[in-house]
């Protein structure tokens, strides 16, 4: 979808010209694709998670928020929330999705309301976007890292309008993690966290006592945060188990968030090796992965198993390959709007970085096909409270890295 | 003698005339069709598109898509079909956002080095294109199509990695340029004949320079030998030949100079914007200028109102969403009509223009006899 637009926006002048640079245009999409390939999310109900109701008042557990004495303002009935997608815009199957998905459940259940814009193709108008929302808006979210520094600047100039970022902390790391500004908060999400459940999933169902991990794109620290999360929750379980690590490209190369041809040969590469569950954090690539498992189980005839990302890929994959997804790791974007536009109702809201994690449902694991059993899911449910609790910590960091 | 007059300015007029008017039939249809109320689009745009702010907005957006169309147009005066600007500019930018954060000098020095490391890369990279053309006769289409695949799924996805600021940061970019380098706001001069300016905006600097760009343009294109010469190759190549222009030099100089301003499409966002080459740099600014070149037939003043035109629209698409009257894809749907409809008309107005000038000739020739 991303990709066809701007196929489409950069392409109209060149290939009314010329159809031979036709191909050409490819190159355009390069710069987006770490924010597309980035958060490949649900616009699936969760199905298994009570995600909603818990009271925006209980600080989702922020691991990082300085500063958040500073009342951001009277609770307040009703008002407009500006949501500014990036490219691709609602309909994308996508993080955009799961936000659309968010701010739709607050219309129904706070009364707010709503304005919604996309920047143009090449993402050039993202501050005029944002200041636009801002002029009839009491709270504005960019959705994806990429508004960071445009939500920094606009929110300067509009200090009586809240500003949150999906997925970027909005923190000033050079000075010790303040807030960039009074009225911006970020919104994270503990990856490692909902990846520590699915790992110990895999790990309850793994016969051979070997699982693979495949990485979209390794080297800018997000990605490997899904990999040390699985890790240790498999470990967690069994010890000796051994984990087969691999990622497709390496940043600045995002390509390997759209490679579904080569994460399936990965993925076949792994379960000759002995894999039998593979989980992926390689967004559009993931389906190669399900493929895999499908063929692999077919050629093998004992099922091997995938697990999927983001959304309850279940869900959103096709049908032909959902019988080989055990799980899949959510990411509930729609829940960190919900809950942002909860707080500026509440008068609560704050400056700083909110750490989605498992004590918020900011992160969690699907159950959609019912292949993981009553006990499985005990026990997965026993090391979730554990992690909640602070019992386990859950590194961010691959071991040996 | 005066309807002659009249006929000519007429059609002068009608190609631009047409355009806009199938443009607007043809994005009301569409605005109906998709249950959007056509008349209050059309007056929220041209009501937002005359506040001072959103004049800003134009001219920021206008100010890269002028300068891309100026550097296409330099090639295309000559038959050049030079589509390598996306290439060239962001591989310039890219080297000049690093060179430009390595050094902290005299504001104007800086800021020069930056634009002149931005323009001799553009110009070396498009002059590859034209030294291909020259030595080997490899058609320049194709070759920079290569090279921009080369410059931007290449060499700048390849160097990025060595030069990225904060490893952490999803936003992966270049270090930040220091205050010396960064070119001043307009908006001080702007104010001085209108009103303050709020809500952020800020008028590029490197508006002055797609100002300069295009009066050199104009005048080295109609006013010098040297565009004499450009003209006539691209008219008619033999004749120029013979005529005594060197054809292989004027390839090489084509291609460079258009490299040459190619190399400046990047700067608003270099110089201005976000001081850094990062995930969020703007591609596609050089098959954007093409549209523009194409719409505006290669003259400086006709590129402007192209560019001008084109900013206007891309400008509008924020109001139309946030006040929910459209969807941003009817700006793209007006544009590409625009477009369309306008290279039609051009072409309609040429033949009438040819038909009236053998017409003229044959009754000279009559009135001769």
């Amino acid at each position: 979808m991303i990709r066809s637009k701007r196929l489409l926006a950069a392409g109209i002048a060149a290939s009314l010209v010329l159809a031979a640079c036709g191909g050409d245009d490819d190159d355009t999409t390069s710069d987006d694709e770490p924010a597309a390939a980035d958060e490949p999310a649900t616009d699936e109900p969760a199905t298994d998670e009570p995600a909603t109701d818990e009271p925006a008042t209980d600080e989702p557990a922020d691991a990082d928020e300085p500063a958040t004495d500073e009342p951001a303002g009277e609770p307040m009935e009703s008002f407009n929330v500006g949501l500014t997608f990036d490219i691709g815009g609602r309909g994308d199957q996508s993080f955009n999705d799961s936000a659309a998905e968010g701010i739709d459940r607050a219309v129904e259940e706070l009364g707010i309301t709503f304005s919604e814009a996309e920047p143009n193709a090449d993402g050039s108008n993202r501050a005029e976007l944002l200041q636009l929302q801002a002029d009839s808006s009491a709270l504005v979210i960019g959705v994806g890292f990429l508004f960071a520094g445009d939500v920094a600047a606009v929110a300067a100039e509009n200090p009586d309008t809240n500003f949150a970022v999906v997925d970027d902390a909005m923190l000033d790391f050079d000075n010790g993690g303040v807030p960039i500004c009074d009225n911006c908060a970020g919104l994270t999400f503990a990856e490692e966290q909902g990846s520590f459940l699915v790992g110990v999933a895999a790990a309850l169902n793994s016969e051979t006592g070997t699982l693979g991990f495949i990485g979209g794109v390794g080297g800018f620290g997000l990605i490997e945060k899904f990999e040390a999360g699985f890790e240790a929750g498999a470990k967690a379980v069994n010890p000796d188990i051994t984990i087969i690590p691999q990622y497709i490209t390496e940043a600045p190369d995002f390509d390997g968030f759209f490679a579904a041809d080569r994460a399936k040969e990965i993925a076949l590469a792994m379960y000759d090796q002995g894999a039998d569950v593979i989980y992926h954090a390689a967004g559009g690539s993931g389906a190669g992965l399900f493929e895999a498992a499908k063929e692999q189980s077919e050629a093998s005839g004992s099922k091997v198993w995938a697990i999927g990302v983001d959304s309850d890929q279940y869900f959103t994959s096709s049908e032909e390959v959902r019988d080989y997804i055990l799980t899949s790791m959510l990411k509930r974007v729609d829940n960190a709007v919900f809950e942002i536009t909860k707080a500026q109702q509440e008068g609560s809201f704050a400056a700083g970085n909110t750490v989605y994690d498992l004590s918020v449902d900011g992160v969690g694991y699907s159950t959609s096909g019912d292949f993981l059993t009553a006990d499985q899911i005990a026990t997965i449910d026993d090391y979730k409270q554990q992690i909640i609790d602070g019992a386990i910590e859950v590194p961010t960091v691959p071991e040996g890295a | 003698m005066n309807t002659a007059v009249l006929r000519r300015i007429g059609l002068a007029a009608a190609a631009p005339l047409a355009a806009a008017v199938v443009a607007i039939a043809v994005s009301s249809i569409v605005l109906e069709v998709s249950g959007s109320d056509s008349i209050e689009t059309f007056r929220t745009m041209i009501e937002n598109g005359t506040k001072l702010e959103s004049i800003i907005d134009m001219l920021n957006r206008a100010t890269p898509l002028y300068l891309s169309a100026v550097a296409a147009a330099i090639g295309f005066r000559m038959n050049l079909f030079n589509i390598g600007v996306e290439g060239q500019y962001i591989l310039a930018a890219f080297l000049a956002a690093v060179v430009g954060a390595q050094v902290e000098l005299w504001a104007p020095l800086h800021i020069a080095v930056i634009m002149l490391t931005a323009m001799v890369v553009g110009a070396a990279w498009s002059g590859l294109a034209g030294l291909l053309k020259v030595t080997r006769g490899v058609n320049e289409v194709i070759s920079t199509i290569m090279l921009n695949f080369i410059a931007i799924g290449g060499l700048v996805a390849g160097l990025l990695p060595r030069f990225i600021d904060d490893p952490a940061d999803p936003n992966q970019g270049t270090a930040t340029i220091a205050e010396s380098g960064r070119l001043p706001d307009l908006n001080s001069w702007v104010e001085l004949f209108t009103r303050e300016i709020t809500k952020g905006r800020r008028l590029t600097g490197v508006f002055v320079v797609a100002l300069i760009v295009g009066i050199v343009y104009h005048v080295v294109i109609n006013r010098s030998r040297f565009g004499y010469d450009i003209r006539a190759s691209g008219m008619n190549p033999s004749a120029a030949k013979v005529g005594g222009v060197p054809p292989k030099r004027m390839v090489l100089i084509a291609m460079a100079g258009g490299g040459l301003v190619a190399g400046l499409v990047g700067m608003p966002e270099i110089l201005s914007d976000t001081h850094a080459y990062d995930q969020g740099f703007i591609q596609g600014l050089g098959f954007a200028g093409i549209a523009v070149a194409l719409l505006g037939r290669n003259t400086a003043g006709g590129m402007a109102i192209a560019a001008l035109l084109f900013g206007f629209l891309d400008s509008s698409a924020a109001i139309l969403q946030v006040s929910a009257l459209a969807s941003s894809e009817i700006v793209v749907i007006m544009q590409a009509t625009i477009l369309l409809v306008a290279v039609i008309a051009y072409e309609v107005v040429n033949r009438i223009r040819q038909r009236d000038e053998v017409r003229r000739a044959a009754q000279l020739v009559e009135a001769a006899s």
